[in-house]
């Protein structure tokens, strides 16, 4: 792992709600092209390290860089520009649109033309909204959501909706993507699928992942790489087999008698 | 939806715009002057209510501000069209200052003054006040429309302060209205069908989300405010020019309720729903007015009162939150397709 890059590191992140300190110390660094995963118990900090990454909070200490560049406190909209992209835990569609135009939002960030230029009826902004729309469409057949391209994004089912919000966030063009509990309330049968097409989108759109989960098939299905976090400290991190066997994980998860048992 | 202008509807568009041509002159030439006001009123009231549905409905901003854009388009186009000679009559408390004193336009030019003075205002109220959202939003909007209305009722050397503007040349006759309302229509289309539209319709439905996806919400509230505010701008400047006379008091809080009572029943996030609304409201408003002469039903002799049609016409309102809170076309449009497709196969339209 030590020639590769990274895509993301953060450095001693540190973030204080009041007189809470929600995460600490929290050093990680995701090599390119890699599928990685955060874990932890309820509560643990894993959102709020999201949160940290894409700019919704800004860090009380530390920095986190993407290819090496700071983006500490870039708010949101600039983090994804430059190049992270994110989904949400209680999936956050843009229910009123149709698929189309929710995978069109996400591609809005790369657009060119100006606001003005539609009602002008600038040609260069016209061809760029139809290439834009061929590319959406592109996306929505390489998930199998082509043919509900012009359905209502809330009247998809909940599978379909997962997938979508992740295709949305793909039409962004990120280099990272942030994936936040992507299987959960899904069936076996679906998070099969699910891992399936994680593996898949890593490898058509060359980029890297970092996902949370709390169904351990699909961690250990998936991540090349683990961090656990419990009460905002990483306590472990390794590849499948390493965490799974980590007495210090297995505290975290089931308490302490579970380890003197094991 | 449809979502870019294909040539097939090119063909019933001008068809339709046509057609409108030819009631709207066989109008001027046979309706009485009345008649012609509420024609060039729902026109008017498109313009307002296309303006508050996309900072309301598309945009999801509450805004109440709305008749304090109407009252800077207003004053601003009176003054560049009102005749030197005019200004000198009507200031007579104080002469009114110099470069206002002896500016002229014409009225094309006139009216768009009034709405980029008016944009302009609504991009400086817009940089702290829409660091707020919701019902807060909502109130420091209609605090500024007031405070336009207090500033115009005291900056006598400008406004003439509470006596108002008079004799106001009648320029806007139903060409020029009707003229400006599909020029609005037509912004309003293009806009909200383009992919910037949809980020607007994005920040509506889940602004986290919109910045998630890396849409810098906070600029695109504020342009969405401003063109808004621009469109209320040149409304206020064809209202003014079509009753003749304004003063400060006209530019109160009712007026802008009347436009958002037009944007909630047409339906917000509708463009078709907001000329349908103020087809209906407009028509609505003057019709009732027979409630408040003196009826005769049968032996029972009824006494008019007046203000009774804004009882029914608040009891109206009251049943369509009840009834239909989606108003006439909730968030759905008329389009060509569905017109189309109604005619040729006469069955149902989606």
């Amino acid at each position: 792992m030590t020639d590769r890059t990274y895509v993301l590191e953060t450095r001693d992140v540190m973030i204080r709600f009041g007189g809470l300190t929600a995460v600490n110390n929290f050093n990680i660094a995701v090599p390119e092209g890699s599928i990685v995963g955060l874990i932890g118990p309820n509560g643990a900090g894993k959102t709020t390290c999201f949160n940290i990454i894409t700019g919704f909070y800004k860090p009380t200490q530390g920095e986190v860089l993407l290819e090496g560049r700071p983006i500490t406190g870039l708010p949101p909209h600039k983090v994804c520009a430059a190049g992270i992209a994110r989904t949400f835990q209680n999936i956050r569609l843009f229910y009123n649109e149709t698929v189309l135009q929710n995978v069109m939002i996400g591609g809005f960030v790369r657009q060119k033309s100006a606001w003005w230029m539609p009602p002008l009826l600038v040609p260069s902004c016209t061809r760029e909204e139809a290439v834009l729309r061929e590319k959406a469409m592109k996306l929505l057949e390489s998930v199998g959501l082509a043919d509900l391209a012009n359905e209502t994004s809330s009247s998809l089912p909940y599978g379909a909706q997962r997938r979508l919000e992740i295709v949305r966030a793909l039409a962004t063009e990120p280099k990272f993507l942030l994936l936040d509990e992507p299987a959960a309330g899904m069936n076996p049968q679906e998070s099969q699928e699910l891992m399936a097409f994680i593996k898949k989108i890593r490898t058509d759109f060359n980029i890297t992942i970092l996902l949370i989960e709390h169904d351990m098939k699909v961690v250990m299905g998936v991540c090349e790489h683990i961090w656990v976090l419990d009460y905002g400290v990483l306590i472990a991190e390794g590849n499948p087999e390493q965490i799974r066997s980590n007495p210090k994980v297995i505290e975290a998860y089931l308490g302490e008698e579970a380890t003197q048992n094991a | 939806m449809k979502t870019n202008d294909k040539p097939r509807y090119l063909l019933p568009s001008l068809a339709a715009i046509a057609i409108l041509a030819l009631f709207l002159w066989w109008a001027n030439e046979n309706l009485d002057n009345y008649k012609l006001q509420i024609l060039n009123l729902i026109a008017i009231n498109s313009i307002l209510a296309l303006s508050l549905n996309l900072i309301y409905g598309f945009t999801g901003m509450f805004s109440l501000g709305h008749a304090g854009f109407m009252a800077i388009g207003a004053y601003v186009s009176s003054l560049l069209i009102l005749p030197p000679i005019q200004k000198e009559m009507i200031y007579i408390i104080q002469p009114l200052i110099w470069p206002f004193s002896v500016m002229q336009a014409p009225f094309f030019i006139a009216v768009l003054a009034g709405g980029v003075a008016a944009a302009l205002l609504g991009l400086i109220i817009a940089m702290p006040v829409l660091r707020l959202g919701g019902d807060y939003l909502g109130i420091a909007t209609l605090g500024f429309a007031e405070i336009i209305r207090v500033v115009f009722t005291n900056l006598t050397p400008i406004t003439n302060g509470a006596l108002g503007l008079k004799g106001i040349p009648d320029y806007a006759n139903i060409w020029w209205n009707y003229g400006w309302c599909l020029l609005t229509l037509f912004f309003m289309i293009r806009l909200v069908n383009s992919n910037f539209g949809n980020v607007l319709k994005a920040i509506r439905d889940d602004e986290v989300a919109a910045r998630a996806m890396g849409i810098n919400t906070f600029k695109y509230r504020v342009v969405s405010f401003s063109i808004g505010a621009f469109f209320a701008g040149i409304g206020g400047a064809l209202m003014a020019s079509l009753v003749t006379t304004i003063d400060p008091k006209m530019f109160g809080f009712l007026l802008t309720f009347n436009v958002l009572m037009i944007v909630v029943a047409g339906g917000l996030g509708s463009l078709t729903g907001s000329i349908l609304g103020s087809a209906v409201i407009t028509i609505l408003l003057e019709w009732l007015r027979f409630v408040e002469n003196p009826i005769d039903i049968g032996a029972f002799h009824l006494d008019g009162i007046p203000g009774m049609r804004m009882v029914i016409f608040s009891l109206l309102l009251i049943m369509i939150i009840l009834f239909r809170r989606e108003g006439i076309m909730g968030m759905r449009e008329l389009s060509w397709d569905s017109v189309l497709r109604r005619f040729s196969r006469g069955g149902e339209a989606r």
